[in-house]
């Protein structure tokens, strides 16, 4: 079975991305980036069904600037078996809709029966490319699985819903998409990062893939960004210490404002 | 007079809210036909039209329940290409999402995720879209193509009902859903039932983070909430551990909540997590570290431990009711 993991690098989720005022795109240059932590469930998932079952390819795709090489050697290192890293100037500033139809066309290649993504980046969040991966391929779409199971030529899911979860299932080829709550991602070994240097990475360009340099990147993008303003942020109120009258204090202020 | 249409969701065949809220904003952008594809579908016309469609197009199918985005984006991307509507909107929810990202593929359209601002004049249309976690608001746009597809997260806009409802013109869809489409089934539908009233709508949300210690003391926010009938809420670092399910994250991968008052106990104030209850009107924070990045946007900030002080509230307020 051929499995393929959608990873992309982006800059530490945990600080606060800022914008660019030139060029209006995320700034990227003196921040710290790391594969999507959100990135880390889904090459999990696909490890956990190679563990189970004999003979799974897992290659972990990536299209971004050449610093995504390391997300997708922190892949190999977790266990992946190969990487195929799109990078190229004419992608840069590219949008949803010209990354999923990159990533597709990549995708294809690998002649997949399991395309794995994330349900949505830590940094753009539009939680648009897989389902657009899933339309280019035909594939139907299993999305926001907090459970996979992947046997008898089926993958089957608990997705979550707005109240809860459903049952949903597809036959092979499928394209997933996972959240946070699927398990618990590994730490690549001191052996599996040693390994990974060895790991083949295949790396294309957008005219490897078919695509014209005006069809993709800045060009290609339907998104336009006219302008930008800081949001309004609100104000710190009263801070006070608990000296063991904190409930009524906030009793008080409920009572106040008449909730109570 | 542009032509808009809105997909107007079903969950559990009633319109869902986020499609109403959508529809008031629409209406004062131009003509409003909304679409409702599943089970129900045809019952929700009168309802559409007090909030401004003047036009319903119905597909009464049970197949749009069973399977997940296909089928939807099938009879979708027909209409948009037959009707050919200047903007198509989408709410965001986890099947509105599905669907849009395959419609951005086949119609080849361009999306704006989480507008939450739209003017069009004409031919052009700007978008207001906060960006970063809602630190920097951007306004965009989408160029090309005929129709333009946006992404409207609930709460974005107030849903208001026309003092004159219109009386929409109902049209049966003709489309036939395809053997191809019926691939996502659902086998089965898991409600989890929560108490009192829902996390969107309550006036008071508790929500509760890390600094609780243990999924057991979510029952201290449960008796809180039982005082003032409010709705219980958390971070996404709970969830994801598991204590309490995903439909209590509040957050920018969770729920946005504005309710009248937002408790947040233990919750350090990740932006990703203000992002979803900023909104609210007052905001009372609890956590042992006098620092949180909470305390930046509470009105009224208390350093203390909340194993103490949340029994203790609910204590007082069960006293004061008497
Ligand atoms: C792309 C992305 C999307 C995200 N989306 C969301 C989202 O939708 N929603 C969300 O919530 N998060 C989201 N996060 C995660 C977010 O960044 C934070 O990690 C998360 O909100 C932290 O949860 P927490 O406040 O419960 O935990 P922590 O950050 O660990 O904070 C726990 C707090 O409890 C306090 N505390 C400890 N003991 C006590 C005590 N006894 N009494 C009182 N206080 C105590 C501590 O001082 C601390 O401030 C997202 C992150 C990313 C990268
Ligand atoms: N440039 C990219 N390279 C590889 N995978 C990507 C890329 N962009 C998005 N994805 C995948 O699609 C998911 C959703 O991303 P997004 O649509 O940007 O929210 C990500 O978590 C990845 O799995």
């Amino acid at each position: 079975m051929n499995i393929v993991v959608c990873v992309k690098q982006v800059p530490e989720p945990t600080g606060t991305n800022r914008l660019d005022p030139a060029s209006l795109r995320i700034m990227r240059e003196g921040v710290d980036s790391v594969l999507d932590p959100a990135d880390e469930y889904s090459i999990e998932a696909a490890l956990q069904i190679a563990e189970s079952q004999p003979d799974v390819n897992i290659t972990v795709v990536s299209m971004g600037p050449e610093r995504a090489m390391e997300a997708i050697r922190r892949g190999l290192a977790m266990g992946a078996t190969k990487g195929v890293l799109i990078s190229d100037p004419a992608l840069a500033g590219s949008d949803a809709l010209t990354t999923a139809k990159v990533l597709a066309a990549a995708i294809k290649r690998e002649n997949p029966d399991l395309v794995l993504c994330a349900t949505e980046s830590s940094d753009a969040y539009t939680g648009m490319v897989p389902g657009g991966i899933a339309q280019h391929l035909k594939m139907p779409l299993l999305s926001y699985a907090k459970k996979l199971q992947v046997s008898g030529g089926k993958a089957s899911i608990e997705r979550q819903t707005e109240s809860g979860f459903q049952k949903v299932e597809a036959s092979l080829p499928v394209v997933v998409t996972v959240t946070g709550s699927i398990n618990t991602p590994r730490y690549p070994a001191l052996k599996g990062i040693v390994q990974a240097k060895k790991k083949p990475v295949d790396q294309l360009t957008a005219a490897d893939l078919g695509f014209s340099p005006d069809q993709v990147g800045e060009k290609g993008a339907k998104e336009k960004v006219l302008g930008w303003s800081p949001a309004e942020q609100r104000k710190a109120g009263t801070v006070i210490k608990d000296d063991g009258t904190a409930a009524v204090q906030i009793a008080d202020f409920l009572a106040k404002l008449k909730v109570i | 007079m542009s032509k808009i249409m809105v997909f107007a969701q079903l969950n559990g065949g009633q319109v869902q809210k986020v499609a109403l809220e959508i529809i008031t904003k629409a209406r004062s952008l131009g003509d409003v036909t909304a679409v409702v594809l599943g089970q129900g579908a045809a019952g929700q016309a009168a309802l559409l039209g007090q909030y401004g469609a003047s036009r319903v197009l119905v597909h009464d199918d049970t197949a749009y329940d069973q399977f997940l985005s296909e089928p939807a984006a099938d009879t979708l991307g027909t209409l948009v290409e037959t009707e050919k509507p200047d903007l198509l909107i989408v709410g965001t929810t986890y099947d509105g999402r599905d669907i849009a990202a395959r419609l951005n593929a086949r119609l080849d359209c361009g999306v704006i995720t989480d507008a939450y601002e739209i003017s069009l004049e004409g031919d052009n249309l700007k978008v207001q879209v906060p960006w970063y976690s809602a630190t920097t608001i951007v306004d965009v746009t989408l160029q090309g193509g005929i129709t333009r597809l946006l992404l409207v997260k609930p709460k974005s806009f107030a849903a208001e009902p026309l003092e004159q409802p219109l009386q929409p013109q109902v049209e049966q869809i003709s489309a036939a859903i395809s053997d191809s489409a019926r691939r996502a089934q659902v086998t089965e539908n898991v409600v989890q039932k929560s108490e009192g009233p829902r996390l969107e709508e309550a006036s008071v949300v508790i929500s509760g983070g890390r600094g609780l210690k243990q999924a057991e003391n979510f029952s201290l926010l449960n008796e809180l909430a039982g005082q003032v009938n409010g709705a219980v809420g958390a971070s996404r670092a709970v969830v994801d551990a598991g204590w309490v399910p995903y439909s209590y994250q509040v957050g920018q991968t969770g729920k946005t909540v504005k309710p009248s008052v937002y408790i947040a106990c233990g919750i350090s104030g990740a932006i990703q997590h203000t992002v979803g209850m900023k909104g609210a009107k007052y905001i009372v924070a609890i956590n042992t570290d006098p620092d949180a990045p909470i305390f930046k946007f509470a009105d009224l900030g208390v350093v203390g431990d909340v194993l103490k002080i949340v029994p203790a509230l609910t204590q007082e307020i069960k006293q004061r009711k008497g």
